[in-house]
């Protein structure tokens, strides 16, 4: 183990340099960073919540609710086209089933044609899914059973929890947070973290309301003029276009009747299309009762603009062409395929789809996190000061070596950190300190060998060629079981406990770098050069 | 050299005091599991749900009138202790179905500041929900076992059978006794005692393997010796190595223990007990324990080729 070819001398100094510039950005302030050559790495590891103060929330998606609406919907729907047959029949919502009771149970043939039928006709509200997610249970005699598929539902869950996402990205946006993370967590649920918010007030409030999204009739008895001026008739109001310029300023104002044509509530689904022109195009889908407002409406009201307003701003305002009657509209306009899908999400987004229940709560108020993030600091240096000496003490020249490599290997520490974008946390630190003194290890088992083999009356070079290459299979499956323990920790772990687990696996492999390769290119180096006849040891 | 922990050549006849570890170990885990049943762990909100206020206040925090005004607020038990520094204090309510950490923080806020005498801010709140906590205690106790798993798999494939269930068995014991301190100690039992744990189980490993993979050294080296002078003489080369790194650790993990903040005091004491136990137990017990099964050298002497850790170019 004596050898070291020059591309391998290369390759180890490369590694190490490397490992330390990229933890250079961590010891510089913002406008030094941005000053740095474009070639140098400029990322920075990110504070866990405990160490620079906010909070952590934990939302569960309750899509029950979202669940037995669509079968009511479904229900509603069918009871409907029933009736128009003369079909007597009771229905009820049980469980995830829709249950019709016929009347007379030799209606069921045509009832049967009908319920499928008007399957058909509705379509499903969810753009991806056909009619094959309605099962219609034959039952026996008056009793038919309606009911979503489980891969339907669940495909509704996860498109609630998605819609959420958007829903809560785009509130908390608007607040003028700082880097929020959004993020879906298991099938049902969603983590916030929101770094430097104390007043959490604000947040619990944007988590619980349900936007305002409605379909409103223009007023174009109103000027330009007028609008510019703020001057309106009675049960008209003025809203801003959500497009802003440079300045901020919105792009239009429209003056927007008061009274509501469709409540954004029976709006069920908006996606992305092409019109007949092959033009993009929104495709909006509304539940039946909307259905039959937005067609009375339109009916009435052929070629004239309507708007639709999202928390008191103007999204878009199509003009009606015809009158739409099928529950179904496309709002076309010269919009270009990223115009026509961002309406489409803010569409969907508009309201939550389902009540979110908060089911983990933490906050970190900021000088609790410096108090750590101080704390942290002192430790570390002291333990790592404790350990070096305590290493010079017992190896001499060969702790110094060491301790070189200590201090290079807490350096790739913070650079792998970096280089990852990960997030530093209390037991993150923790999990730092705790390399240090496991880094050691490495470098123990070979001192400790090359001693052994020295009193077994080999000569200095033999002894540390037998003191590296017999330690290494050693520290390769000492360290391969704690790397494990760190896997599992990382899979298995939460929050900062992650952050732990992060640390400590980026030190198992610093460590063995650092120990078996750089502190032995040191040492092997000095050796041949020096070729002493006896090692103080 | 300066300071030599571990003289050269020592000759500490380990194996021969097994019997003695034995029975020590048997009555730790057995108290351990009795203290575990009968005072139990002192689950902090991860684990339990609940609320936890952490706040400070201006001057030394009267306990005393604090417990009768939050006794007072209709959360509940309340538990009040305080935390690190005597104007520090730690506040836990159980979960409550009705209301939510806002509102729960505000009351205990609004109450403090009416009728307590000093000045309470609060530093950390935290809210856990009990589905939330069921689940962190099922995916602690699943990463533990998974942990243990993975590394009999490991050790097994690397070594032999028998070298796997010794080190299983050494962190078995270890893991009881861990919790067993925690039940004695009564410190809070969260998530990141749970990373303890594993971190714990990872040193104890780390200790184990090196003194295995010397033991399977000298079992092809001394091919004569008698099994428990060869355990004992792999124990003494290996002594250096163990005291020295324990040492290390500990030193790293003392300063965290005294300047680290109260928030990883549980952490940190966890880890300096698992060193002492992780060491104990690969001395005492995962070694001696491989006297428990039958070594069958002869065929780990014509599989040696097979079974070198090194590769070929080190040997």
């Amino acid at each position: 183990m004596l050898e070291f070819p020059r591309w391998k001398v290369i390759l180890i100094v490369l590694t190490a340099f490397l490992g330390v510039l990229l933890a250079v950005p961590n010891f510089l302030t913002d406008e030094q960073i941005e000053n740095l050559p474009y070639f140098m790495p400029k990322s920075q590891i990110t504070l866990g919540l405990d160490l620079q103060g906010g909070a952590h929330f934990l939302l569960e998606v309750d899509a029950s609710g979202v669940i037995s609406n669509m079968l009511l919907d479904k229900g509603q729907t069918i009871r409907d086209d029933l009736r128009d047959e003369n079909i007597l029949h009771r229905y009820r919502v049980v469980g995830e089933n829709v249950v019709f009771t016929l009347t007379n149970p030799q209606d069921r043939e045509t009832a049967l044609r009908i319920i499928r039928l008007s399957i058909v006709k509705v379509g499903v509200s969810l753009s991806s899914i056909g009619t094959d997610d309605i099962t219609i249970e034959d039952g026996s005699g008056a009793i038919i059973n309606v009911a979503y598929t489980e891969e339907a539902i669940l495909e509704k869950k996860i498109q609630s929890v998605q819609q959420s996402i958007e829903v809560l990205r785009r509130r908390i946006d608007g607040t003028g947070t700082k880097e929020p993370t959004i993020q879906q967590n298991g099938p049902e649920r969603i983590l916030i973290q929101l770094p430097g918010i104390e007043d959490t007030e604000t947040f619990k409030r944007i988590f619980e309301e349900t936007a305002q999204m409605n379909f409103h009739l223009t007023n174009l008895a109103v000027s330009q003029e007028d609008i510019f001026r703020g001057r309106t008739p009675p049960r008209t109001t003025i809203y801003p276009s959500v497009e802003k310029d440079e300045a901020g300023n919105p792009l239009q104002q429209y003056a927007i009747r008061d009274e509501v044509m469709v409540s954004g509530e029976d709006l069920t689904n908006a996606s992305f299309s092409m019109d007949q022109n092959n033009q993009p195009a929104v495709n909006i889908t509304f539940n039946a009762k909307g259905g039959k407002q937005f067609a009375d409406a339109t009916r009435t009201n052929i070629g004239k603009p309507f708007a639709i307003i999202l928390d008191g701003e103007v999204i878009s305002a199509p003009r009606i062409n015809t009158a739409i009657l099928g529950g179904s509209a496309i709002i076309t306009g010269s919009f270009t395929v990223e115009e026509a899908n961002n309406l489409a999400m803010l569409l969907r987004a508009g309201a939550l789809p389902a009540p979110l229940d908060m089911v983990e709560e933490r906050t970190v108020g900021p000088d609790l996190g410096a108090d750590s993030v101080e704390a942290g600091k002192i430790a570390s240096i002291l333990g790592l000061a404790a350990v070096m000496v305590f290493i010079v003490l017992c190896y001499g020249f060969f702790g110094i070596v060491a301790n070189v490599g200590l201090t290079i290997n807490i350096f790739m520490i913070f650079g792998i950190l970096s280089m990852f974008g990960a997030t530093l946390t209390l037991p993150g630190i923790a999990g730092i300190v705790l390399t240090v003194g496991m880094a050691v290890d490495a470098n123990v088992l070979i001192f400790e060998r090359i001693r052994e083999e020295m009193r077994h009356g080999k000569n200095v070079l033999a002894a540390i060629d037998a003191g590296y290459s017999r330690a290494f299979g050693t520290i390769i499956d000492a360290n391969v079981t704690t790397l494990i323990a760190a896997l599992i920790l990382f899979q298995f772990g939460s929050g900062p406990v992650k952050g732990f687990a992060v640390t400590l696996a980026a030190g198992i492999f610093t460590s063995v770098f650092t120990a078996v390769s750089l502190s032995r290119l040191f040492i092997v180096t000095w050796a041949r050069k020096r070729r002493p006849a006896k090692l103080t040891l | 050299m300066l300071l030599k922990l571990v003289p050269e050549d020592t000759n500490i006849p380990f194996v021969n005091a097994r019997k003695m570890a034995y029975v020590l170990s048997t009555l730790m885990i057995i108290a351990s599991i009795g203290l575990y049943f009968t005072k139990g762990l002192n689950f902090g909100i991860d684990f339990k749900g609940g609320f936890l206020i952490e706040a400070h206040t201006e001057q030394a925090a009267d306990l005393a009138e604090l417990r009768s005004i939050t006794g007072n607020l209709g959360l509940g038990e309340v538990s009040l202790q305080t935390f690190g520094e005597d104007n520090q204090i730690l506040i836990r309510i159980e979960f409550q179905e009705e209301q939510s950490l806002v509102e729960v923080v505000d009351l205990v806020q609004k109450t403090l500041d009416t009728e307590y005498s000093d000045t309470v801010s609060f530093q950390r709140t935290e809210a856990v929900g009990p589905k939330v906590s069921g689940e962190l205690i099922e995916s602690g106790v699943l990463s533990v076992l998974l942990a243990v798993g993975a590394v009999l798999f490991y050790i097994w494939i690397r070594f032999e059978w028998q070298f796997g269930l010794g080190a299983v068995i050494a962190l078995v014991h270890d893991v009881i006794l861990t919790i067993g301190m925690f039940s004695l100690t009564q410190l809070e039992f969260n998530l990141s005692i749970i990373a303890a744990i594993l971190t714990i189980v990872g040193y104890s490993l780390n200790d184990t393997v090196v003194v295995y993979d010397r033991t399977r050294e000298n079992l092809r080296k001394y091919r004569k010796k008698e099994m428990p002078d060869l355990i004992n003489l792999t124990l003494n080369e290996t002594l250096a190595r163990t005291v020295m790194t324990s040492v290390t650790t500990l030193l790293a993990l003392m300063a965290l223990f005294y300047f680290g903040g109260e928030v990883i005091h549980g952490f940190t004491a966890a880890m300096i007990w698992g060193i002492f136990v992780g060491t104990y137990s690969s001395i005492f017990i995962a070694s001696p324990a491989l006297l428990w099964f039958e070594m069958r050298r002869e065929d780990s002497d014509q599989s040696v080729e097979g079974q070198e850790v090194l590769p070929p170019q080190y040997r």
